[in-house]
């Protein structure tokens, strides 16, 4: 059966064929669409992986690692940051270990397409000392998720699966395999092993450095990593191409199209295969490290003390920053290409903007009013459809840094006097990382407003539930809120006048208040309308 | 057979229906077919463009090189100028003529037409009053499709198939409706072949 799938729905399809139990994630571009693929699945009868969207990362990957411990399959998803989120739980859910297959998704952005930073998530993979799996293309997506939840169970590890977005949100076709059926509820009936008190942690830690070797031998004898010459002359000293994961088919698409005598090694896998790297190495005068994302493999092959003959971003032959392309390969591979046309001038940019009829708009308008009566005042924001604010013509938030900051750095810029304290956080936002935020200012009693602008979905990732639509009242009435400083108004132009004066009231207010703006998502009531 | 193509316009004017329709017609004749989207942030009002490469042989690289795209099939005038580094010299712009004035600095209208025409090969096409005509002011894209047939090296009776197919789901209507979209762009392209003839 072939499908023309994107990357992230060929993992999904890999992960459903490899019988997986259950997806756990929080939206991410570009991780989101795997978690929808599946979710679209489980409409039809008879279907049993539970896959609602958790309200973090960490939330998702604790309850994956639950679902593992009962002895069931299960997938979490998210972007690169979404891991920065959930760190705590990935780095002690490799000195646990798993039971049943686990397989953590991270879809990293390099050259910040929709992201905050470009982290490559293969220095986490390293960190925690698990395999970490690097698919070149869409049909490798899918088997290597197959593979990973086998590699899971076979090292009891936790397996990360590392895309970015040129491939998750790349379409190609794909093969499927036979599907396999879920593992049976069995709970791990191990007692050490899931107890991290440190005596326990020492020898599972112990157990974990044991494991590397193994884990090292299996990238040795991987069917994912290969050598590969496209000419079949015998020559030497020809360059070599240390390619990792996408990389590979930057140089491959430049060394077909010119027939370079170049050989290409195919990396997919880490810890990195460490005779077939050095063989490599060895047979070659010349070699460029290809990695999309940091120069994580460069910086560990030159060493220290910077071994010359091996180029890639450190020494400039590749940009230090952003997303690889065939463009930069050739470049590098020293094929001289002609000049391509400029952009004429009179091209200009076109960024994204908050949709007409966005209740974002009429906050922001309403927000605008009221601050201008403040010299030199500040909104502390984060991220959402909402952060589309920080540009003209609105220009009504100015910060934006991880999901919730908005709540804890007004709260902290309001401990360090500054009034009026504001900040504009999301619904999903807020049930994401803003509510603890709210509690800290709570029970310091700093004076803050937080206006939740809430459009009943998480918006700016498509449109997905958001975890408290419907109880944010009720939320900071019980985080201890007081009841007649939580305000709710409707974002609307006929209600302007009256939105002024209730942001007034409360910005003028010495203790923490809460204003819930709340009117749906323009673009997510049309989608309604339409299944209807 | 190797095409690439880069398919353009703004956030919400249907560039990935498009793609989608050439990716079916592409499929059942067995190429190979690697498509890159724009998903995110950008789709909010913003510039996007999906790479389309069509294959007998392995595709590498999601992305196409520079200099390479065969086609630069857009939506919106301006649109079709910004991925210009990526068109090969015998490549084609087909556009829409009508503009998305969603920013405050767009260029003059007449002046980003002109620059196509002093850019490559090209089809201007009033999209608008042909998606009207077909039965739909949405289906301008389909129209583009249509006009940009020709250049896609396969053969309008698989592409109309592929619309068949694409929109099957929909009902008959709108699969006709946009079978009729897609042949009033296609006239607007043949028309052009023979007054140059
Ligand atoms: C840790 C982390 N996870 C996920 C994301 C991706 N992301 C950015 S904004 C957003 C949703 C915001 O939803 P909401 O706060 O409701 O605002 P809206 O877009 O609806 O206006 C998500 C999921 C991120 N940037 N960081
Ligand atoms: S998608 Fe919804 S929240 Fe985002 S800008 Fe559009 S209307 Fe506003």
């Amino acid at each position: 059966m072939t499908k023309l799938l994107l990357g992230a729905e060929a993992i999904a399809q890999g992960a459903l064929d490899a019988g997986i139990s259950g997806v756990y994630a929080y939206p991410g571009t570009p991780s989101t669409e795997i978690t929808e693929f599946i979710q679209r699945a489980q409409r039809d009868p008879g279907k049993t992986v539970r896959s609602a969207w958790s309200t973090n990362e960490k939330t998702a990957l604790e309850a994956a690692l639950g679902m593992s411990y009962a002895g069931k399959r299960s997938l979490v998803c998210m972007k690169h940051v979404g891991l920065n989120v959930a760190a705590d739980p990935f780095m002690n859910a490799s000195i646990t270990g798993v039971h049943g297959g686990l397989t953590i998704v991270v879809a990293d952005d390099p050259s910040m397409h929709s992201s905050q930073n470009e982290q490559d998530s293969r220095v986490y993979g390293k960190f925690a000392m698990i395999p970490v799996l690097e698919p070149a293309n869409q049909q490798e997506a899918y088997e290597m998720t197959r593979y990973a939840f086998e590699l899971s169970e076979k090292s009891r590890l936790p397996v990360m699966l590392r895309v970015p977005t040129r491939l998750s949100h790349s379409r190609s076709t794909v093969q499927r395999g036979e599907p396999r059926g879920q593992n049976p509820l069995n709970p791990s009936t191990e007692k050490g092993q899931w107890i991290l008190l440190p005596a326990n942690a020492r020898g599972n830690y112990q157990r974990l450095l044991d494991k590397q070797e193994e884990l090292v031998a299996l990238s040795e004898s991987s069917p994912f990593n290969w050598v590969k010459r496209w000419s079949n002359e015998e020559t030497n000293n020809i360059t070599g191409v240390i390619a990792f994961g996408i990389a590979y088919n930057y140089a491959m698409e430049v060394i077909r199209a010119y027939h370079l005598p170049v050989e290409v090694l195919k990396i997919s896998t880490y810890p990195l295969p460490k005779n077939l790297v050095n063989r490599f190495i060895e047979k070659h005068n010349t070699l460029l490290i290809a990695e999309e994302g940091y120069p994580v493999c460069e910086e560990l092959l030159k060493g220290y003390r910077g071994d010359n003959a091996l180029r890639g971003r450190l020494d400039g032959t590749l940009p230090r920053t952003g997303e690889l392309s065939p463009g930069l390969l050739a470049k590098a591979l020293g094929v001289e290409t002609s000049e391509p046309n400029a952009v004429p001038a009179i091209v200009k940019g076109r960024p994204p903007m908050l949709c007409q009829g966005c209740g974002h708009r009429d906050l922001f308008h309403a927000l605008n009013e009221v601050m201008a009566a403040y010299p030199n005042y500040r909104v502390f924001g984060d991220i959402g459809c909402y952060t589309l604010g920080a540009l003209p013509p609105f220009n009504a938030i100015h910060t934006c840094v991880d999901m919730g900051a908005a709540i804890t750095m007004a709260k902290g810029a309001a401990d360090a006097g500054m009034r009026p304290a504001v900040c504009v956080i999301g619904d999903s936002t807020f049930t994401h990382s803003g509510i603890t935020g709210l509690l800290d200012a709570v029970n310091d009693r700093s004076p803050l407003t937080v206006i939740i602008s809430d459009n009943e979905t998480t918006a700016m990732t498509g449109g997905q539930d958001s975890a408290g639509t419907g109880r944010f009242h009720d939320i900071c009435r019980g985080i201890g809120v007081a009841e007649k400083h939580i305000r709710t108004l409707v974002p609307l132009k006929r209600n302007h006048e009256e939105n002024v004066k209730v942001l007034r009231e409360e910005l003028e207010y010495e203790g923490v208040s809460v204003i819930i703006a709340q009117r749906e998502c323009v673009q997510t009531a049309k989608r309604k309308r339409k299944k209807a | 057979m190797n095409k690439n193509i880069i398919i353009a316009g703004v956030g919400g004017q249907g560039i990935l229906t498009i793609a989608a329709i050439i990716d079916l017609a592409a499929m059942k004749l067995g190429l190979h077919v690697k498509q890159a989207e724009v998903h995110g942030m950008s789709q909010r009002g913003g510039a996007v463009e999906s790479h389309l490469r069509l294959s007998s042989e392995e595709i590498f690289s999601d992305l196409i090189p520079l200099g390479k795209a065969d086609l630069i099939l857009s939506i919106e005038p301006m649109e079709a100028l910004r991925y210009l580094p990526f068109l090969a010299p015998d490549g084609v712009i087909v556009a829409a003529t009508e503009p998305i004035e969603n920013i405050g600095n767009y260029p003059d209208r007449e002046k980003v037409l002109e620059t196509i025409r002093q850019s490559a090969q090209h089809l201007l096409v009033e999209a608008e009053p042909l998606a009207r005509e077909a039965g739909s002011a949405r289906a301008g894209n389909v129209v583009m499709l249509g006009a940009a047939s020709p250049y896609l090296g396969i053969s309008a009776g698989q592409m109309e198939g592929a619309i068949a197919r694409f929109f099957g789901r929909k009902g008959d209507e709108v699969v006709e409706m946009n079978i009729n979209a897609f042949r009033l762009g296609r006239a607007q392209a043949i028309k052009k072949d023979e007054t140059n003839q």
